[in-house]
């Protein structure tokens, strides 16, 4: 089995009184799925958050590639190769599709930019991504449907090779059957391009069909890691809703209290 | 609407699907069908462009040409030229404020307060005796306190142009030079778009609190800087020369031929060099036709005002400055928006500014350049105006000035929403809005009848803006 590339242990989190994140013990690993599963307010964006370093975290150690490291910033968080795609999609409607990929980061020559340069970049990762039903990477944002936008965030997430690992918040919430199939489909090949990929979900039918592990967060603790071929969907459930599932899961005491 | 997701007939999917997606068009060139097909598909997904400014500017003219014996003539069209000129440098300046979704109300009072300072600089020949201790140094504090803050932002540049201002000042070398005069206007420009600048980007107040505010503050200013007494510019022979004077007629053709010839120098070049990197690029002929549209039209413009005006023994010829100048400038300003990583920050930010600060560009910074280069256009457009209006007079650019040229902008297709404008837009709206009253006056109308159609005309441009808005969003 391979090492994590991202390892997070005994993470603690509080907004002023009420802690928000108790003792969390979160991994990443290179060419997996994990998905983050929870009801809500159990805390996956809180601790999603604290890893992108736009929350700070009260204690708690971040392992990159088994190196301790400290995430201050979001810039932080991307030099290191970390990478998110939130669920509000962050993308510039009136920007065609390779301006958006580009964005903050653009091909340059002195002050101008590199047009083509960057149009090329932007089609081979999205024919790498396969993702072909794009006409023209210099389609405006605006007239994109759903799933094209959602496809066009991630492979803005991954558009240069130094990223190694990317968070996706519920990243198909809003889309229709064919659309989550694509962006499932996506999910998938991110992680078999050996990238670590995080998955936020409450769709257990997503989660079930793409994820190699899964996290299950319960008001705040880890309920419990398990491998998806090790669990069921009913068992998934379970632990999201009461943090424990027959033997696994936090201990009937913890829970109790936690509740 | 294009989805690829929309149901098809079933057998032909996923040959439909290889077709339309694939990026197609990013490998083929683009002809003449492919360039209308896409121009009409822009227009009907909410993105009029500059069509609807095209159109008035066609519409109205003919119906102007057609209703008085002198719309067309040499001497009105001149005319015509000169008054929109000062609309267009304000509404240049104004563009860059939209794109942000932003708006700048004392642009107006901006340009009378910079050119009132200018030309007390020219007439006293003392400025700091003329204005009192006072004033003077309170200009000269405010613009340090406007670099400090400038610089705070990481912004340089404007800093700059507002530290040769303090020089000017200092020195007072402003006060015997037309054309430092000018550059003096346009520092306390500068100075003046980076306080709203902070006050939006930094503090967070709405833009159309802050500028609502510092109208009102200008006007004031403006009042010390003439002690009451509007100052005549009649005198000075280069502030004259603005709306008045005219390029030589060798100039206007050399002037023709670098524009038009660098537009299809660089259309051209950017075509081939697309092509020979694989990628899409419009074809020979395309690029020829484009080119040619802007020779024949260019060249007309420039033979007709080529043509001797003057009805007397002294000819009177040549490109007026008046509209030579704002189209030069225009072409920078279009430049450092298409061409450059900060130009299309500014179109990221106005589009939205979430998701550009995530993306790591310094969201303030750009904002205040915007202001800032607002600002600076509003005191080049005072300049134009107080030179038509004879002077610095005490209430050079309030009234309907600001309303004209926000309209101008609108009207040229940029849009108040934010993320969506061309600084053309200035140009071609600042025609429209100009002829109104120009062709009024033509037909001996009152002033009453000018502000009534200029206001429903801003009205329709902005209710094309939004009805655009509403298209491009449900497009989706
Ligand atoms: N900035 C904040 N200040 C105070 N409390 C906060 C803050 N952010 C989150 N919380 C609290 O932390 C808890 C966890 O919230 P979080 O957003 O992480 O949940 P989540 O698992 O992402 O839920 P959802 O599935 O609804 O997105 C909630 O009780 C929330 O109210
Ligand atoms: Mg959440």
């Amino acid at each position: 089995m391979s090492e994590p590339i991202l390892k997070i242990t005994g993470l603690n989190k509080s907004f002023g009184a009420i802690q928000v994140l108790h003792n969390v013990d979160f991994a990443v690993y290179p060419g997996e799925v994990t998905a983050l599963v929870g009801d809500n307010g159990a805390g996956k964006s809180t601790l999603v958050k604290c890893i992108a370093g736009i929350n700070s975290i009260d204690s708690g150690e971040l392992l990159w590639e088994g190196r301790p490291v400290r995430i201050q910033s979001p810039n932080a968080a991307s030099a290191l190769g970390i990478q998110f795609v939130y669920q509000d999609l962050a993308l510039s409607d009136n920007l065609d599709i390779t301006a958006n990929m580009f964005l903050g980061r653009e091909l340059t020559w002195g002050p101008f930019t590199l047009e083509g340069r960057m149009e090329r970049m932007a089609r081979e990762k999205l024919t790498e991504l396969s993702v072909r039903t794009v006409s023209s990477v210099r389609q405006v944002v605006n007239s994109l449907s759903g799933g094209q936008r959602q496809t066009v965030a991630i492979a803005k997430a991954v558009l240069f090779d130094t990223s190694k690992v990317v968070f996706l918040d519920e990243p198909t919430a809003a889309l229709g059957v064919a659309q989550t199939r694509q962006v499932l489909d996506l999910v998938r090949r991110l992680a078999d391009n050996g990238l670590g990929v995080v998955l936020i979900s409450h769709n257990m039918n997503d989660v079930m069909e793409v994820a190699d592990r899964i996290d299950a967060l319960y008001l705040g603790r880890l309920a419990a890691e398990v491998r998806k071929t090790d669990t069921t969907h009913a068992q998934v459930v379970e632990l999201i809703t009461s943090g424990r599932s027959g033997d696994i899961g936090l201990s009937a005491a913890t829970a109790a209290q936690s509740a | 609407m294009v989805s690829t997701e929309k149901p098809g007939p079933a057998v032909a999917s996923t040959p439909v699907v290889e077709e339309r997606g694939s990026f197609r068009a990013d490998i083929t060139p683009r002809g003449i069908p492919r360039a209308v097909r896409e121009y009409i598909a822009r227009v009907r997904g909410g993105d009029p462009g500059a069509l609807p400014s095209v159109l008035g500017l066609l519409v109205l003219g003919i119906i102007f040409a057609a209703t008085t014996t002198d719309f067309l003539s040499k001497t009105n069209i001149a005319n015509l030229l000169a008054q929109a000129s000062f609309i267009s440098l304000i509404a240049l300046g104004l563009v860059f404020v939209l794109l942000l979704g932003e708006i700048d109300l004392s642009a107006g009072t901006t340009g009378g307060m910079c050119a009132a300072f200018a030309a007390r600089s020219l007439v006293s020949n003392d400025l700091h005796k003329a204005v009192g201790n006072v004033v003077f140094f309170a200009l000269l504090v405010f613009m340090l306190v406007t670099i400090v803050l400038g610089v705070l932002s990481r912004s340089y540049v404007g800093p700059g142009i507002i530290a040769i201002g303090i020089i000017l000042m200092l020195t007072g070398a402003q006060q015997d030079n037309q054309w430092l005069a000018f550059l003096f206007a346009i520092s306390i420009g500068v100075a003046v778009g980076t306080l709203s600048g902070v006050l939006v980007a930094r503090l967070g107040i709405p833009s159309f609190i802050v500028t609502l505010a510092l109208f009102l503050a200008w006007e004031g200013v403006q009042l010390y800087a003439l002690n009451n007494q509007s100052i005549s510019t009649t005198n000075y022979n280069y502030w004259f020369g603005l709306t008045h004077n005219n390029m030589a007629t060798w100039a206007g053709w050399l002037l023709f031929a670098l524009l038009a010839g660098g537009y299809l120098a660089v259309t051209l070049v950017r075509s081939l060099l697309r092509g020979r990197d694989g990628l899409s690029h419009d074809t020979l002929l395309l690029v020829l036709i484009r080119a040619g549209v802007v020779v024949v039209l260019g060249g007309l413009i420039t033979w007709f005002l080529n043509q001797n005006r003057g009805s007397g023994l002294i000819a009177i010829a040549g490109v007026p400055w008046a509209a030579s100048l704002p189209i030069i400038i225009m072409v920078i300003w279009t430049l450092a928006l298409s061409k450059t990583t900060w130009g299309r920050h500014l179109y990221a930010i106005g589009g939205n500014a979430e998701a550009a600060r995530r993306a790591g560009i310094k969201v303030d910074r750009t904002k205040i350049n915007a202001f800032q280069i607002c600002s600076g256009m509003a005191a080049l457009g005072g300049l134009f105006l107080a030179d038509f209006s004879g002077g610095a007079t005490t209430g050079l650019g309030q009234g309907d000035i600001l309303l004209f040229s926000v309209a101008a902008a609108v009207i040229g297709g940029t849009s108040l929403f934010g993320g969506r404008g061309r600084p053309r837009d200035g140009i071609i709206g600042a025609l429209v809005i100009a002829m109104i009253p120009n062709a009024l006056h033509l037909h001996n109308q009152q002033e009453q009848a000018n502000e009534v159609i200029t206001g429903l005309v801003l009205l329709i441009a902005a209710s094309v803006d939004a009805i655009s808005r509403r298209r491009a969003r449900t497009a989706r």
